[in-house]
């Protein structure tokens, strides 16, 4: 009998119920609740008269909505009425419930992605849920994370489980070593660019390969962030040393016996050497330039010294009429330098890359220079109260308020506009959020995804420019 | 939930792969705490030519008038006809629930994301995948037929054209039994409490650092 991958592992160790009709009851042993997604599930719950199943598996905070400025007012600072509803809503129904939150003035505030694995409330080999597409990211730590919709938030506070299909399984191994400002995202777009935003459909991605093995945690939780803008609900690293010391210490993670018992279990948690995938993607990590997305799906992405791409040149007449169609919105010609592409606004945040050394890598290219004139704004928006007072530590916010970047508060942010923080109409933005959708940082505003030193370099030279040209 | 058995009704063409969730609900309406009343911002963005804004009478808004929705033929269309990969991006239920307030019941396309995909069962509302050659067929048949309907039955797993062809589509039985009784699956869930708990109690031997560990 073949091995077993690392998703088969974590389905067999979850499995409470295997149904006859293919179905099976899977065991969560985490649910992260943001204000979005979980108002019509307590709902729910008040008016089936449920009770959560365990309480003390659940985690709360508010981040979509809030803003990032002028946050001693708390509450009272959400300016949109509807917005403030939303995230008092969440409040109230954490109080009723008894779920811990981490409320809009607690310093452990943040983006439900980055506050999870900075609590050590996210450990190897857990499941973890949330009414929210990015909890992928949490399967850098060897965990079967995924989004879910409401209906199932509810679920998962009224039974602890979900009811699944199992998956199948793809590997997707990236050897070599990346080059000098070559990064996490630059990885990830990289994949998403060669499979496609349905590449990963129906199955449970694992990451491997020297890259991944040699990638720091922020840099796993990047790439896994984004599985699903290749269609994978959950993306996986197997666990490691480098796993097990970023676990240690936190204020979650266990200690002592517990600890010991842990680790031992974590470290089986890989897939083993015989093990069959149903599907195997190999990049060469050597060979990744630092990416830029010029179109309006992540898979439309260019390395930047490439350019645009020209729809006459495409066959597929669905793809040549959604090339045509993503130019148009995005303002951009056929052939195009992708150096030629100007920017009105930078953004560096979101749960994809707005950890420590996501600003670290931003702030490395911006220090000692100057935001470009053209510029209308360039903003840093760290994860989570936590990475804010680490970078603030280290002197992070001096050298991006000094190049005249903005430093603040953490939320989601404009990764998705539900706060204030949003593109005008027609506005090209660096961004190193996730998604480059119509629409998704504002109304007609235009996106393309990057790596934060990659928005670093694009802040300096107020158009895209190889970041590579300026770590030299 | 809603049951779902049977259903015939008019077929709206939606021309275009990769419809993500963001399209299908902006942002700016999942700020409500209800699951109603997102019929009118559906596709808001490609609907109307102005910006939507939440709690506004968007029957005074400027249409867009090249918009499939808006063409006087396709009004009230419950069956959506949509190209690949149709529901990508966000995990949001405000996406189904939005169709559904619309008054969509089912929807076909050649392949769906899987979050959307799931999400969609859970509100009475069927996605059907369907080959990429049917789906082409059914197309030209929709645009070119006006008052073009489908009939499915979800009981014999089909869908039937006006002019009596057939195409059998395969969905999973849990799923298939849940819509065909409107089941709340929270309740066939916790008819299985027992094994939960006996699991959960399993698992807080082997697994002690999972439990109660909030600080």
């Amino acid at each position: 009998m073949a091995g077993k991958t690392l998703y088969d592992k974590l389905w067999d160790d979850h499995l409470v119920k295997q149904r006859e009709d293919g179905s099976a009851l899977i065991y969560i042993d985490r649910q992260l609740l943001h204000e979005v997604t979980s108002p019509q599930a307590f709902e729910g719950l008040r008016l089936a008269n449920r009770k959560p199943w365990r309480i003390d598996a659940n985690l709360a905070t508010p981040d979509h909505n809030v803003p990032t400025t002028d946050r001693a007012k708390g509450i009272e600072g959400i300016v949109d009425p509807v917005s403030r509803i939303q995230v008092e809503t969440l409040g109230k129904n954490c109080d009723e419930f008894g779920i811990l939150e981490f409320k809009i003035m607690d310093k452990r505030q943040g983006i439900v992605h980055v506050i999870g694995p900075e609590q050590g409330a996210t450990l190897p080999g857990m499941t973890i849920v949330c009414g929210d597409s990015h909890t992928s990211t949490h399967g850098a730590f060897g965990c079967l994370a995924h989004g879910i919709g409401t209906s199932e938030v509810e679920h998962v506070l009224a039974t602890q489980c979900l009811v699944q299909q199992k998956m199948k399984n793809m590997l997707v191994k990236v050897d070599g070593k990346l080059g000098k400002g070559v990064t996490a995202k630059d990885v990830v777009l990289a994949i998403i660019g060669k499979i496609g935003t349905a590449g990963g459909t129906g199955h449970a991605i694992e990451f491997g390969g020297e890259v991944l093995q040699n990638m720091s945690m922020e840099g796993r939780m990047t790439v896994c962030n984004m599985a699903i803008e290749a269609g994978a609900r959950v993306g996986m690293v197997a666990v490691d040393g480098t796993t097990i010391d970023y676990v240690k210490g936190r204020p979650f993670s266990p200690t002592g016996e517990n600890w010991d018992a842990a680790v031992k279990y974590w470290r089986t948690l890989h897939s083993d050497l015989d093990a069959v995938f149903d599907k195997v993607v190999e990049l060469d990590g050597s060979e990744i330039k630092p990416q830029v997305s010029w179109g309006t799906s992540p898979e439309m992405v260019a390395d930047v010294t490439g350019n645009v791409p020209d729809p006459a040149k495409e066959e597929d007449p669905i793809k040549r009429e959604g090339i045509e169609r993503a130019l148009k919105y995005m303002g951009l010609q056929a052939n195009q330098a992708i150096t030629d592409i100007k920017l009105d606004r930078v953004f560096i945040g979101s749960c994809t890359n707005s950890r420590i050394e996501d600003l670290r890598e931003a702030a490395v290219v911006v220090k000692g220079r100057k935001v470009a004139d053209s510029l209308k704004q360039a903003m840093v928006v760290p994860g989570s109260g936590l990475v804010k007072a680490q970078a603030e530590e280290e002197g992070l916010d001096r050298i991006f308020l000094e190049a005249g970047l903005e430093w603040r508060d953490p939320g989601c942010s404009m990764c998705l506009a539900m706060n204030a923080d949003k593109l005008g109409q027609g506005e090209h933005c660096a961004s190193t959020s996730n998604r480059n959708f119509e629409g998704r940082q504002g109304f007609g505003g235009r996106t393309h995804l990057v790596s934060p030193a990659m928005a670093a370099a694009a802040a300096i030279a107020g158009h895209f420019v190889d970041v590579r040209e300026l770590l030299n | 939930m809603r049951a779902f058995t049977q259903h015939q009704g008019l077929v709206a063409p939606m021309d275009r792969s990769n419809v993500d969730t963001d399209m299908i609900i902006p942002k700016q309406f999942l700020k409500s705490i209800k699951r109603t009343g997102f019929g009118p911002n559906l596709f808001d963005e490609l609907r109307y030519l102005d910006e939507g804004k939440p709690d506004q009478d968007s029957s005074q808004r400027p249409l867009n008038p090249d918009f499939v929705l808006n063409q006087p033929r396709y009004k009230g269309a419950s069956v959506l006809l949509a190209r690949s990969n149709f529901g990508c991006g966000s995990s949001r239920e405000h996406a189904p629930w939005a169709l559904d307030d619309y008054g969509f019941r089912v929807i076909i396309a050649p392949s769906f994301a899987d979050i959307f995909y799931n999400n969609c069962f859970k509100n009475g509302l069927l996605p059907i995948v369907l080959e990429e050659k049917v789906v082409d067929k059914l197309f030209d048949e929709a645009e070119v037929l006006e008052g073009y309907q489908l009939t499915v039955d979800l009981e014999a797993k089909t869908v039937i054209t006006p002019s009596g062809e057939s195409f059998s589509f395969d969905v999973d039985d849990f799923r298939r039994h849940c819509l065909l009784n409107g089941l709340d699956d929270i309740g066939v869930t916790l008819e299985d409490a027992e094994l939960i708990k006996s699991y959960e109690d399993q698992r807080r031997k082997t697994a002690p650092w999972l439990f109660g560990a909030s600080q």
